[in-house]
């Protein structure tokens, strides 16, 4: 295993890196033909359904699945004994931690129901109408407990407790109490009081913002089949078949190799695919049967029982002198975990700050938790609400100051040799490059009309590398298989096939992607923390290289001269001693592999580092109905460093997704609770994501600033466009309507409220 | 239906592509052909009427509800199509609001009633649902009812003793409840031919573009004498009330003005005197109050726009 | 009887199923049938995942009863392309990237033919609002617009082009 490949920035002209190529996969995903979780049929497949809490917090006093185990076409029937316990043991999944303690809790309850749709029980059948049935039949004994949703009220030494055994890891001293306050963490540097006292302004605000779900199209969805002898084979829609793999095994008390994991095509994720919910169940229940089990959440399912990403309670204090330096930056981050430990507080603490060069900087962080769903990733997962409220008191000192916002964040910006926040110098980044886009665009110059306003904001996110594993098998006619292990969400098939034949020179249409299931590769680590592009795509340059030092070998052997004095230019082995001028081509020396030392394969397997982070600066214009409170997005100019954007159409792609979300989650997106801790809009129809009336065409600018540790400059793209639009159309909603937002969603009534209560005042 | 309780946990959390086996179900279907058979079918006990499905479907997958028996209204003759005659407009209650928006005298006749319609759900729910269904489902927030009630449609219900003409607005009577009797059902809306110089409009908030259920509705229909004084004029509210409101007193701010900036604020402020709504996740007292009279002032002031366009 | 037997035109091919009551024509589709390329996302409508077309309706298939389809005409994605060749909307959404994860792709290909079928030249906002029932979560529908827009230029300049053409032919004829 290589911990990193030497960077070997290619400054040769590019024949397939950086155009727009058809996708490989394309043709099965628009005529239907692609299989999603939920599109596998096999013989003798049962139907597996869960049972879960109608309470917020409840002990489990007894379960009697008696009567449903009698019915019949019932095969099997599971409680959370059909999984191990396991201790608390803290692993990495992604930009964020897991426990394996929490996990087997968490798909399915033990001693108490944490939160309305907590997993308690679950039945596979000869047909859904009897499992449906089955659960009916199964008698939960609840003792209704108090519970609490709100993470200020969570915090408080009376609240109701979630958990007997938690105590704050990170507080000093450490507390002698169990509280709902999973974890405190603190970054920054430098003296506050003495950075504030030489500000000329100061600015102090609190915010709010709701959990939002990352609501992918395509409802979790597992096959699990176990034979009689524990072999098992899983499909699932996952962003990571290696991490189920590894988490199911976990907990089905199994050897990682007897479990076969292979991703279906997925159908969004966001992060909200990196844990498994259904995947153990489904595994539990085949195990009991010895029967095929697949199991599909409803839409309602998927909103009660996995993401979403935390709300939070926020505060902002920034300190800058008349001239537009930033003196001081202070903040208070209270996220909600939801039922367990683990929201992505540290992340947003760590790039509250991030876009700026700042002397004097504090951040505070408490994971609290809550009787919600357990928090999911969710696209640069907590970074995003930090920034909103960042952001928004960025434009705030700017106003004070009169100084344009774009000039005062150039001002303060990031750069390389700016030390982060978190601690560690940044290499070479984008910041001030798409700062300058912005101002230099169209858009900023756009003429506004009366209930208009413009905003501003940039965002940051780090990016990950990660265990990767990829191969390149070159077949006899020289096509190229190509098997990597990280789950293609958004066109990273193109991008990393794009690679493949850039560095052998080969035509593009020669290069056949396959994702592999967990037996066909050494670990991946998941598709997330923006890492695919980066880290597969580094492995396939190096088996590419590998595969190229094999056929110059060969080549070598054939013309019977030094390897050194062949090389590899444009798909071709070229003899560079003297004399008469030699070349192969890939094709044929493929041709010829048997009879030259056999088949010609390239593997790597790297612990990929030095992923770059991705710095955004987005503009919109929004136009508030001063009777309604209703927000309309006008114009939107998303600018952001891509590193080197391989295919820039897939991109944009995510810079506009990423827009499109942030606008959900700026404007409507929110999860609404009964005074029972019940969900009240587990539902497309009330959990407002955008539709595509409700937005404008999203314009893009790629910055391209190459990261240096990757052959081909690339940094992660997936996850920065989610952070910057909170604070971009906060901003922009306060300028139109002269009231300051700060709290998400900027719903119509909430706006209105506003609008209203600031003319009375 | 599963286990035949709407309320337990099994059917709340109702999973929902998969198989389902026939022989635990009880659940017949049938298409009768003729509105005395319908009528039949539907005085059993149990049955519950199919029209484009939209609603009920829905219900049918939360476990919202059980029936014994589907009575698909499809094939009664005159529930579907368009008639137009000098007493007015008859619009069969199952045919789909796609088809409604698509013809376009009627669309020219009541622009209101068609832009009540083509806000309900997205395409693909207007190539199902109906007028009939709007109606009888009996929210408080159909988007077509407000209109009708604006455009003075009167329902042709039909049952086991003969057929009946009710108003639209005394059909809802509570939040899913309405005043049909058993085995009765909407077979068609007749609307009169709109005067010369009429218009009607109906506007609706909701938090996005489309998608979603209103947060209020408005519908206006009113009528200009040759000087362009308001002759005629009908109100008609959703979502602020637990029944679509026909609003008096907002008809009353109308009558006899030029539909001016005054009668305009008397408008709005009989429409919001008259909301008598509830918080909930789509929407809060004090907003649709106000957002109420917001609509029906602009709701008359398009209405108004177009009475005085047409000829 | 505890099954309903329906007869029905599936993608221009006569098939016969059984079928439960409740049970709705994506559960047909999908389970029944196998054609699993009309997505279930919400089963509400709310989504547009499994939009069909049903005598030429778009609708979600979610919220038509199976036995509903007797007698009637069911269009689905896998119909789409003839033979080896993509309907254009296919070809022009792989030409544009208008499509990333593809779990909605079905659904919004359905209802774009269905749009350009009903509206040869629709401006943005046109579009934007009869897709409006088809949710996207990946692209910000940014591409999937373009991808319509540019399509219904393609079809109307290659009718053009044939109209013209075939005026040609009859011209000459003369």
């Amino acid at each position: 295993m290589n911990d990193m490949i030497i960077p070997d920035l290619v400054e040769r002209e590019l024949k397939v890196v950086g155009t727009r190529p058809l996708r490989p996969d394309g043709m099965d995903k628009v005529t239907g033909r692609a299989k999603f979780g939920a599109d596998m049929h096999v013989p003798n497949m049962l139907i597996g359904r869960v049972l879960r809490s109608p309470h917020a917090h409840a002990r489990i006093k007894s379960i009697d699945a008696s009567k449903a185990r009698a019915l019949k076409g019932v095969k099997a029937v599971i409680t959370a004994d059909a999984l191990c316990d396991l201790p608390s043991e803290f692993v990495p999944a992604g930009e964020m931690m897991v426990n394996f303690r929490d996990i087997t809790r968490n798909v399915m309850a033990r001693d108490k129901a944490l939160y309305e749709g907590h997993a308690v029980a679950a039945v596979a059948a000869t047909s859904d109408a009897v499992a449906a049935q089955a659960l009916s039949l199964i008698e939960v004994d609840y003792e209704v407990l108090p519970h609490v949703i709100d993470v200020e009220k969570a915090m408080q030494p009376d609240a109701p407790l979630l958990h007997d055994d938690m105590y704050t890891i990170g507080a000093d001293p450490k507390p002698e109490k169990p509280s709902n306050i999973a974890k405190r963490v603190e970054f920054g540097f430098g003296d506050l009081d003495a950075g504030f006292a030489k500000a000329d302004v100061v600015v102090e605000r609190e915010f709010t913002t709701k959990p939002v779900h990352q609501g992918y199209i395509e409802p979790h969805a597992c096959l699990a089949s176990v034979s009689e002898d524990g072999q098992a084979e899983l499909w699932c829609t996952t962003q990571g078949q290696f991490i189920v793999r590894a988490f199911c095994a976990k907990l089905l008390g199994m050897e990682v190799s007897q479990l076969r994991v292979t991703a279906s095509e997925i159908g969004g994720g966001f992060g909200g695919k990196t844990v498994v919910y259904l995947e153990p169940l489904a595994l539990a229940l085949s195990r009991e049967a010895c029967q095929p089990v697949k199991m599909v959440m409803s839409r309602t399912e998927v909103f009660q029982a996995s993401g979403p990403t935390s709300g939070a309670k926020l505060w902002i204090k920034v300190g800058a002198t008349k001239d537009g330096t930033v003196t001081a930056a202070d903040a208070l981050l209270k996220y909600q975990a939801g039922a367990f430990q683990g929201s992505p507080v540290q992340p947003g603490a760590m790039c509250a700050f991030a876009p700026y060069e700042l002397e004097n900087v504090r951040v505070i962080g408490f994971d609290v938790v809550v009787n919600r769903p357990k928090v999911a990733a969710y696209r640069a997962p907590g970074g995003p609400i930090a920034e909103f409220a960042v952001e928004s008191v960025m434009d705030e000192v700017a106003l004070k100051i009169n100084m344009d916002p774009v000039d005062f964040r150039l001002k303060n910006a990031a750069k390389e040799g700016t030390r982060a926040p978190y601690g560690p110098k940044l290499g070479p980044i984008g910041l001030v490059q798409t700062l300058q886009a912005a101002r230099a665009h169209e858009h900023y110059a756009a003429p506004l009309k009366a209930n208009q306003g413009r905003g501003v904001a940039s965002g940051f996110w780090f990016n990950i590398g990660g265990e990767t594993c990829a191969s390149l098998n070159v077949g006899e006619d020289g096509s190229v298989a190509m098997v990597v292990g990280t789950p293609d969400i958004g066109g990273s098939r193109a991008s990393l096939s794009m690679m493949a034949a850039e560095e052998l020179g080969i035509p593009l249409e020669h290069v056949h992607p396959i994702i592999g299931d967990t037996s066909s590769l050494g670990f991946n680590f998941l598709t997330g923390g923006s890492r695919v592009t980066f880290s597969s795509g580094m492995a396939i340059v190096q088996a590419a290289r590998e595969v190229i030092e094999i056929l110059r070998d060969r080549a070598a052997k054939l013309w019977e001269v030094p390897m050194e004095e062949v090389e590899w230019v444009d798909g071709h082995a070229r003899f560079t001693g003297s004399g008469e001028a030699k070349s192969l081509s890939l094709v044929e020396l493929a041709k010829t592999a048997g009879k030259t030392g056999g088949p010609i394969i390239g593997n790597a397997a790297i612990n990929a580092t030095g992923a770059g982070p991705s710095l955004a600066t987005h503009l919109v214009d929004v136009e508030v109905d001063p009777e309604t409170g209703a927000v309309k997005i006008l114009r939107y100019t998303a600018i952001q460093d891509a590193g080197k954007a391989v295919h820039p159409s897939y991109v944009e792609g995510q810079m506009q997704g990423g827009a499109v979300q942030g606008i959900g989650w700026a404007l409507n997106e929110e999860y609404i609770y009964d005074d029972k801790g019940r969900l009240e809009n587990p539902g497309f129809l009330d959990y407002r994501i955008p539709v595509c009336s409700d937005v404008p065409m999203i314009d893009t600018v790629i910055v391209e600033v190459p990261n240096p540790n990757h052959p081909y400059g690339v940094r992660g793209v997936g996850e920065t466009p989610i952070v910057p639009p909170m604070g971009a159309i906060a901003n922009a909603v306060s300028h139109a309507t002269g009231v300051r937002f700060t709290d998400l969603p900027m719903s119509p009534p909430r706006v209105l409220d506003a609008i209203d209560s600031n003319q009375a005042t | 239906m599963l286990a035949g309780k709407p309320e337990c946990i099994a059917t709340q959390y109702t999973s929902s592509n998969t198989h389902r086996e026939g022989k635990t179900l009880e659940m017949d279907y049938q298409t009768p052909t003729s509105a005395e058979d319908a009528a039949g079918l539907l005085s059993k006990d149990g049955a519950h009427v199919l029209a484009g499905g939209t609603d009920l479907l829905v219900k049918l997958r939360a476990g919202m509800v059980a029936p014994k028996l589907v009575v698909d209204l499809k094939d009664v003759p005159r529930l579907r199509g368009i008639e137009n005659d000098s007493q007015g407009w008859r619009v069969g209650a199952a045919t789909p609001c796609a088809e409604i928006g698509e013809h376009a005298a009627f669309a020219a006749a009541w622009p209101g009633v068609v832009e009540s319609l083509e806000l309900i759900g997205s395409t693909q729910i207007q190539g199902r649902a109906t007028l009939g269904g709007n109606l009888c489902n009996a929210s408080p927030a159909a988007d077509t009812v407000p209109a009708l009630i604006a455009a003075g449609a009167v329902c042709e219900v039909v049952g086991v003793k003969g057929q009946r003409e009710v108003p639209v607005e005394q059909i809802v009577t509570a939040p899913g409840q309405n005043s049909l009797a058993r085995g009765e059902f909407v077979l068609g809306f007749r609307l009169p031919n709109p005067p010369a110089r009429a218009g009607d409009a109906y506007l609706r908030f909701i938090p996005r573009t489309e998608m979603d259920i209103a947060v209020v509705g408005a519908g206006v229909a009113l009528a200009l004498d040759a000087k362009g004084v308001c002759t005629h004029a009908r109100v008609g509210l959703g979502a602020v009330a637990p029944t679509p409101l026909l609003v008096g007193d907002g008809a009353k701010a109308l009558i006899g003005t030029k539909v001016d900036g005054g009668a305009l604020k008397a408008l709005a402020a009989a429409a919001s005197a008259a909301c008598n709504p509830i918080d909930d996740k789509r929407g809060t007292v004090a907003y649709r109050i106000k957002v109420a009279g917001v609509l029906a002032r602009r709701a008359a002031g398009i209405a108004y726009e177009r009475a005085t366009s047409r000829k | 009887m505890t099954k309903h037997h329906v007869e029905t035109t599936v993608n221009g091919n006569e098939v016969e199923f059984l079928c439960a009551t409740e049970q709705t024509l994506l559960d047909v589709l999908r389970d029944e049938l196998y054609l699993t390329g009309s997505k279930e996302g919400c089963s509400s409508g709310d989504c547009g995942a499994c939009s069909v077309m049903l005598d030429g309706r778009l609708v979600c298939a979610c919220l038509v009863l199976g036995v509903e389809a007797q007698g009637r005409k069911v269009e689905t994605i896998e119909g789409m392309a003839s033979g080896d060749t993509l309907h254009p909307l296919q070809q022009t959404f792989l030409e544009h990237a208008a499509l990333q994860c593809g779990i909605c792709t079905p659904g919004i290909l359905v209802a774009a033919k269905a749009l350009l079928e009903r509206n040869a030249d629709p401006s943005e906002t046109e579009v934007r609002f009869w897709l409006a029932g088809n949710l996207c979560r990946c692209t910000g529908y940014d591409k999937i617009v373009r991808a319509v827009l540019d399509t219904a230029a393609q079809m109307r300049g290659a009718t053009s082009k044939s109209g013209k053409a075939a005026k040609k032919a009859v011209t000459e004829g003369a």
